[in-house]
């Protein structure tokens, strides 16, 4: 998430206070938390979105990550996905679709405590990659997942 | 109240699994009217969150791409028999429900 933006922005307005500043960035994230990331979500490219919703683009791919889709989608509007790791330490999942307009499709926070495998359904507009980034220990991972689309999903 | 959430949680050797369902139209605002042609506005849920016995458990962030009728399954640690569940949504209209379960 954008902590790094919002602990810019904060420390933009809070110059004078420096080290209170800093400390106050600190405590944030669960602030941050409670504000929906716009330009995450209306982000249009892939890189957009996971800079927007993880602070920077940059992903290792990683075997460790299972994305649970099926190989055709009949319906695009409905394509079950579930995502699970085997990392330790997962902040957050994000979920993107790659072919659609505003990749982005849902980010999960997990408080510690809460395993790294959450399912969903998500809308796709045309056949293409379903990507998943887990923030583990402060690092970025990802792996994608074809699938096959024979109706979209959006659009009308 | 609650009338849009349908909520499941169970308890199995240390390990509780949550699956909700919930009833929302999730329109991602890129969808015209077939007999007007006018643009359907954008609605869709923004926020989900979780509560066991009061701790946030998960946190969601969902855009217009996550399908009509979301459904959302997950599993946290810990967690028994009768202990207080709670979700909660909330969407871009700023329209939002909540319903409390006991896990089982």
């Amino acid at each position: 998430m954008s902590l790094n933006q919002k602990r810019r922005v904060f420390l933009k307005g809070s110059l004078a206070v420096g080290a209170l500043g800093a400390a106050a960035g600190l405590i944030t994230p669960g602030a941050v938390l409670a504000a929906w990331n716009k330009n995450a979500f209306t982000a249009k490219s892939i890189d957009e979105a996971i800079a927007a919703s993880n602070g920077q683009p940059v992903t290792t791919p990683s075997t460790d990550i299972t994305i649970k889709a099926p190989d055709i989608a009949e319906n695009g509007a409905v394509v079950p996905v579930s995502v699970a790791t085997k990392m330790k330490g997962v902040d957050s999942i994000t979920l993107l679709v790659e072919k659609n307009s505003t990749p982005l499709s849902a980010v999960f926070h997990l408080p510690k405590g809460t395993l790294p495998d959450v399912s969903t359904r998500v809308k796709m507009g045309k056949t293409g990659d379903v990507i998943a980034v887990v923030k583990a220990n402060g690092k970025l991972f990802s792996a994608r997942k074809g699938v096959k689309v024979t109706i979209g999903g959006c659009g009308g | 109240m609650a009338k849009t959430i349908k909520i499941r949680a169970k308890a199995k050797n240390g390990v509780t699994v949550v699956k909700a369902l919930i009833t929302h139209p999730m329109e991602t605002g890129l969808r015209k009217n077939k007999k007007t042609g006018e643009m359907i506005p954008a609605h869709f849920i923004q926020e989900v969150v979780c509560k066991h016995n009061g701790k946030e458990v998960i946190n969601c962030e969902w855009g217009g791409s996550v399908s009509k009728n979301p459904y959302l399954a997950f599993k946290f640690k810990g967690g028994k028999k009768d202990d207080a569940i709670e979700l909660a949504w909330k969407d871009n209209k700023g329209n939002g429900d909540s319903i409390s379960a006991k896990i089982r």
